[in-house]
């Protein structure tokens, strides 16, 4: 099993819900490799089928259509208990009747695996999880974020080929959860077990994930690193989902080394990266992240034109909202320096200075 | 009107409570009241004894019938409450389907028939299937009590089963339980309550069953209601007020536990 090799694929998958007028496709023909070992996110706003395919690559629901292979073997059709595969479930699903030490080796006892063995085991995991006091404890003695850490190790417990995490942190308080974040790459690291998160929080996916895929209305719209997904997203609705976002629209007049050179309708020409789904002609919609442009005073050598609208101060950094001559409005982000004004005030006419390769095409 | 309708603070509210709880209760107070009379009348008080007591307990013919009605309240509570456990499980672990309705209503049609009908349609089918097998024990008995306590069973069975998390099925079967392992080591131990539950409900309906029970059983087969019954129709001493008393507080005991049981939560 050497590393990059693809642990988990899915191949073609459509998942439909009802049959005739009333049916809902919550995956249509999503293909998607994770690799061994790696943190993969899916990554999109509720309804949009990452659940969903998380409930396949289980087995707790079969596909409509399509294959989904691990390591080379096509488990779609197998029960939940043939899958070499666990789940830390978002209600985390403790069992109440058994003891957290119980509850941990219940995945290795269904295995048949002897009891010296489990033992052995399910102290590591405890000290893996950092648990070791609470083994006797009742799962409705301990605190949520104790209950997370014992769905985690229960679920780690069997060793799985690939680890499912159904919003595991969506319970937990904001400092709990940022704690939990960390345990969750270092547990990832130590074990070397594929995770593929699910989660609507795109701070959490641009934390700790290898790769994103960003889902809406059942497709996968895009996969790449995190900083592949926050500087050049491909589509509208990544780059809107993920981070906050300037657009404006445009149309290409050429395309120069793999640039696009699109013609503002505010007046003025970007040159923006293309996404390689994408063919640069006509009307198209040109992205720039807001701390990837700088405010310029009148006259100074700018990309775009305008007037100052609104200065917002949020400590770390000032937000600067400018009218631009072609109707839209576009936020520049700021890092403050000690002590350091801006030297504008609203009102005034500026021009905003794109950095270089920050501007980027969109489909819709 | 700030404080809203409240149905006790209405005129005569308190009157109709009271008469209630009179009605229902002051016959039954009687009822154990005359159990400890020394003499041999139910309504008149002649002094504190307990002979009525240890007449009913010396009488034979209520220790047959006792162990007669326990015997057959085990025996067709158990099958009843097995039979209940796996409807309850058949009707709650499925995606909802048309006919599940009706499948509610065919589980629970003992508690819409009138008992009278069942009695009356078990006495003819059962007349006939004792000259047919030359069969005439305890098993027709058993079996009718067991046919009307299943719904009795079924309903707090099925409350549990619908009021636990499904997810802890998915995920025991997540960590490599078969369907079998998951029922035995999971839903079984956390639907224990239920179970213990719809057991002594349906014990206690059959214990005191009689209307099915005079129609079905055999020559020599007194149940100790029907026992009271018969004696009721000869003399009445103050040993059926003992009995009843005895009766009474074996219930209200059943009862309780299935009151304290259903309730706990896990």
């Amino acid at each position: 099993m050497a590393a990059g090799q693809t642990a988990i694929e899915a191949k073609g998958v459509t998942k439909q819900f009802g049959a005739g007028q009333d049916a809902v496709k919550a995956l249509d023909n999503v293909s998607v490799s994770i690799r061994q070992n790696e943190f993969f996110t899916l990554l999109g706003p509720s309804g949009c089928g990452k659940t969903t395919l998380l409930r396949l690559i289980a087995g707790f629901d079969f596909p409509t259509e399509g294959e989904i292979l691990l390591y080379g073997e096509n488990i779609a059709p197998l029960p939940p208990y043939k899958r070499p595969v666990n789940t830390v479930f978002q209600s985390y699903a403790l069992f109440p009747h058994m003891t957290v030490a119980q509850n941990i080796g219940f995945g290795l006892e269904m295995l048949g695996k002897p009891r010296a063995e489990i033992d052995e085991r399910v102290s590591q995991m405890l000290r893996l999880v950092r648990m070791e006091e609470l083994a006797n404890r009742r799962t409705s003695q301990i605190s949520g974020g104790q209950q997370q850490r014992v769905a985690l190790a229960r679920a780690l417990a069997p060793a799985p080929k690939v680890l499912l995490l159904d919003e595991p942190l969506s319970a937990l308080d904001y400092k709990l959860r940022k704690d939990m974040q960390i345990e969750l790459k270092r547990l990832q690291h130590e074990t070397g077990i594929t995770f593929i998160f699910v989660t609507h929080d795109q701070e959490e996916a641009l934390t700790m994930s290898d790769r994103i895929a960003v889902m809406s209305k059942g497709k996968i719209l895009q996969i790449g690193s995190p900083r592949d997904i926050y500087d050049r997203p491909s589509v509208r609705f990544v780059a809107n989902f993920i981070g906050e976002t300037n657009f404006i629209e445009g149309e290409v007049a050429e395309v120069v080394g793999g640039k696009a050179m699109v013609k503002l309708n505010g007046g003025g020409v970007v040159a923006a990266g293309v996404p390689e789904t994408l063919k640069p002609e006509g009307k198209v919609t040109v992205v720039v992240r807001p701390e990837h442009a700088d405010l310029v005073a009148h006259g100074g050598k700018a990309d775009l034109w305008g007037r100052l609208e609104n200065v917002v101060y949020f400590g770390t950094d000032t937000h600067y909202y400018v009218k631009l001559d072609g109707g839209e409005t576009f936020i520049i982000r700021q890092q403050n320096s000690h002590g350091g004004g801006t030297g504008h005030a609203v009102g005034d006419a500026v021009g905003v200075a794109l950095e270089p390769n920050s501007a980027q095409l969109v489909r819709d | 009107m700030s404080r809203g309708f409240s149905i006790t603070g209405q005129p005569g509210f308190p009157f109709i409570a009271l008469l209630c709880f009179a009605v229902l209760y002051l016959p039954v107070a009687t009822l154990v009241f005359y159990a400890f009379n020394a003499g041999d009348s139910v309504a008149v008080w002649s002094g504190f004894s307990l002979r009525w007591f240890h007449s009913a307990w010396q009488n034979t013919q209520v220790q047959e019938a006792t162990m007669r009605s326990a015997l057959i309240a085990v025996v067709a509570a158990t099958i009843a409450t097995v039979t209940a456990t796996m409807a309850a499980i058949a009707t709650t672990r499925t995606a909802p389907y048309r006919g599940l309705t009706f499948k509610y209503a065919f589980i629970n049609q003992p508690l819409m028939v009138p008992e009278i009908v069942t009695a009356v349609a078990l006495l003819i089918v059962f007349s006939r299937l004792k000259v047919w097998t030359g069969y005439s024990g305890l098993g027709y008995l058993i079996a009718a009590h067991t046919a009307f306590c299943i719904p009795f069973a079924y309903m707090p069975i099925r409350a549990r089963l619908e009021g636990m998390d499904l997810t802890l099925e998915r995920a025991a079967a997540d960590l490599y339980a078969t369907p079998w392992a998951a029922f035995r080591r999971v839903t079984l131990p956390l639907l224990w309550p239920g179970i213990l539950a719809g057991f002594m409900l349906a014990f206690v309906i059959s214990l005191d069953d009689v209307v099915i029970t005079e129609f079905v059983k055999s020559a020599g087969q007194e149940t100790l209601p029907t026992y009271m019954l018969g004696q009721l129709k000869r003399s009445v001493t103050p040993e059926i007020n003992a009995i009843s008393t005895v009766f009474l507080g074996i219930s209200i005991l059943l009862v309780t536990m299935f009151f304290l049981i259903s309730r706990k939560k896990t």
